[in-house]
């Protein structure tokens, strides 16, 4: 809360610098806001940035390093005994002094050593805020003084803001890039503490995929293998089913949207698909399990055929229904972006219109249908809800999809629900199969990236 | 012999291959052209002039239905193509374009082999029984739009490498491949430079012994090197049309002495 109030009143204090730059501008330029370089608005925005910028710098700055100064403070401050304790340890005792300094119960009687050092902990957090208001207003108002000293009216305030602006259009494109960077480091870290336990060769050709592993040393079939070619041959499977149901489907809406439909149709059709594609995977993951799922069960045991009720056809044909969208939408744009000068040679050489979608519009807008269909595939791999719901957890190694299956995202996601340790190799299973994962959506993306710059000027 | 004098019978006054009779043309609420009568002879060039805007390139898709593609557009009044009405339900737009080819501003070749831009056309009317047949129509195709021996050794390149001049002779090549008997040209020297021009011209000329040619321009130098037949359009109506040489030597509406001695458009 009283952070909130600290921003509110630098974002004050650079709304006041704002007031005044553009008021020196002004003055300096004797109200003849022609003899200025910039606008006055420029030099108002310009003290405003550097008043505003450095101040919430430091506020962020302070706010990441402030909890580990005080718990070292804190922690420093015990006597000698709680020194030697194990990290561990240690860490669950400044847990216990945080909640006892919060009022929180603690579930042992506090002692007076723990008290005398939750009463330090609470005035340490005073004194930061104290210090954080000092801090940070000084550092703002210094800023403001500062920028309003450099206005003058043949300072390019103009320039300046525009190069405030490309930092901060830059550092907001690259928070992306390092999340990537974060999310592949965390992943590799943990998947090389595996295969300190498992070999590569056994996680990657292994045929059995049973991660449950032994807690005690007198517990009995619970040996633990980690094969994974079942489960990404399952999730291959219910991918394949997918992408048969919604390539069709969707390249052929898209093409009845771009070249067929007249544009009423289009106005209602276009955002009913764009529907699906907001509907909750959850949703669509009880749709497969208690609509599809029974559905087929029956009608294929009225055939006479043994269907399981968690079959991977359930699961890929909703999947695919799920996908739809994505392929008719993006196809549907680069559909309606080949030339229409294209279409009309076509015409005028007397092709029809299914001639001249197929032989001419078609191949101009493959690249993109491609990369639409690589995108989609992508999705159908990373999907998780629908085949937690519908294709169950039996590590089947079976092209059959009449049997249950399982996935790597099923998988990945019973590893790690529930209170697990982290130092296993069940858990640690986990990272490795989504390492895989990423890697094999990574390739996708990359393909859809290079066949769609390879074949981009091929027209126009 | 009998044949074709029975044909000529058919397309009464003989010369005259389409004809347009009160033809009007809106684009939703917007009318664009105005009871336009034209006559186009057979085995002549027929120059549509006029400023931006007033209706020329309308007119020209009127004559093959390319208007059919353009939602909101509207045609009314007659166009005969030998005398037959093209909006006759008997008549097959697809076949229609087939006899009527046409060649647009912009070079639009696929984005095919050079090759298969030629093929393009008698492949989906069955021109050709075979291999031998199809190299037949590409070749000669080729040869009579004056490209064959710029592209002899590249048939097999994409039509979008070659040349802004070259694209567009390709077009040409690519129409006449079907055998049509009217070529429509919409100011099919715009995006080209002079010298690719000249080439065009030069085509337009030859082409006239097996084909008869309607070609919209705004540039009044080439109507008068390349027709023989020249319609003046302003604001959607056809103000004059006759012989080319009396349109720009001595024409009979001031506004047209006004277009061709540059006052308006």
């Amino acid at each position: 809360m009283s952070h909130l109030l600290i921003i509110l009143a630098i974002l004050s204090l650079a709304a006041i610098g704002f007031r005044m730059g553009r008021g020196r501008a002004l003055a300096l330029a004797g109200g003849d806001a022609r003899a200025l370089h910039s606008l006055p608005n420029h030099y108002g925005g310009y003290v405003l940035l550097n008043c505003a910028l450095p101040g919430l710098a430091v506020i962020a700055i302070w706010l990441a390093v402030e909890p580990h100064a005080i718990r070292w403070l804190v922690l420093s401050a015990l006597p000698g005994d709680f020194r030697v304790l194990p990290t561990e340890r240690l860490g669950l005792a400044y847990d216990d002094l945080r909640n006892l300094a919060h009022g929180v119960a603690v579930n042992h009687a506090a002692d007076a050593v723990l008290s005398a050092a939750a009463s330090h902990y609470l005035a340490l957090r005073r004194i930061a805020v104290v210090g954080l208001v000092i801090v940070s207003l000084a550092v703002a108002g210094t800023g403001l003084w500062r920028g309003w000293r450099r206005v003058a009216p043949n300072f390019a305030a103009r320039r300046a803001v525009e190069r405030y602006i490309r930092v901060a259009l830059i550092a907001a494109s690259t928070v992306a890039v390092f999340t990537t960077i974060g999310i592949v480091l965390s992943l590799v870290f943990e998947t090389l503490r595996f295969f300190g336990k498992v070999t590569l060769w056994d996680f990657l050709f292994g045929l059995e995929w049973s991660p449950q592993t032994a807690l005690r040393a007198d517990q009995v079939g619970s040996s633990g293998s980690f094969g994974a070619v079942p489960i990404f041959a399952g999730t291959l499977l219910i991918s394949a089913i997918a992408m048969a149901v919604a390539v069709p489907a969707g390249l052929f809406s898209a093409i009845y949207l771009s070249e067929y439909a007249s544009r009423r149709v289009r106005d209602v059709i276009k955002p009913v698909l764009e529907i699906l594609a907001g509907i909750p995977t959850v949703v669509y993951g009880f749709f497969a399990a208690l609509t599809v799922a029974p559905l087929i069960r029956d009608t294929g045991g009225s055939f006479g055929l043994d269907v399981s009720s968690e079959s991977a056809l359930a699961a890929g044909l909703v999947m695919g229904i799920m996908i739809i969208p994505f392929i008719s939408s993006l196809s549907d744009d680069v559909i309606t972006a080949v030339p229409q000068s294209l279409r009309e040679a076509s015409y005028g050489l007397g092709a029809t219109q299914s001639e001249t979608i197929r032989q001419v519009v078609l191949p101009a807008a493959l690249p993109g249908i491609i990369s639409s269909i690589l995108l989609a595939v992508s999705r159908a791999i990373g999907e998780t809800m629908i085949v937690v719901m519908a294709a169950g957890l039996a590590a089947n190694l079976t092209a059959n999809p009449f049997q249950a299956v399982t996935t790597v995202t099923v998988q990945i996601a019973t590893l790690l629900v529930g209170d697990q340790e982290f130092d296993s190799a069940k858990t640690l299973a986990a990272f490795a199969l989504g390492l895989v994962l990423f890697v094999m959506t990574l390739g996708l993306n990359l393909m859809a990236l290079v066949t769609v710059r390879k074949y981009r000027e091929k027209y126009d | 012999m009998s044949a074709i004098a029975m044909r000529n019978q058919e397309a009464a006054p003989a010369d005259i291959k389409m004809r347009a009779a009160g033809v009007d043309v809106s684009y939703g609420d917007k009318q664009a052209l105005f009871a336009v009568n034209v006559a186009i002879e057979t085995n002549t060039v027929t120059a549509l002039i006029g400023p931006s805007g007033c209706g020329k390139s309308t007119f020209l898709r009127c004559l093959n239905r390319m208007n059919d593609v353009i939602e909101g557009c509207r045609v009314s009044g007659q166009i005969t193509l030998d005398g037959v009405d093209v909006h006759d339900r008997a008549i097959d737009v697809v076949e229609l374009r087939a006899r009527v080819g046409m060649v647009f501003q912009k070079p639009n070749p696929f984005p095919k082999s050079v090759y298969e831009n030629v093929a393009y056309g008698p492949r989906i009317h069955g021109l050709a029984n075979s291999r031998a047949e199809l190299d037949d129509i590409v070749h000669s195709s080729l040869r009579r739009a004056g490209l064959i021996d710029e592209v002899r050794d590249r048939l097999d390149e994409p039509g979008t490498g070659l040349s802004g001049g070259q694209q567009q002779r390709l077009c040409i090549a690519r129409a006449i491949a079907v055998e049509p008997e009217v070529i429509l040209m919409d100011e099919p020297c715009s995006a080209l430079d002079p010298i690719a021009t000249a080439k065009v011209e030069e085509l337009i000329d030859d082409l006239r012994e097996r084909y008869t040619i309607v070609i919209v321009t705004h540039s009044m130098q080439q109507a008068a090197r390349v027709s023989q037949r020249t319609a003046f359009f302003h604001l959607g109506e056809v103000v004059e049309q006759g012989e080319t040489g009396q349109i720009f030597t001595k024409p009979v509406d001031e506004r047209t002495q006004a277009y061709i001695t540059g006052r308006i458009g």
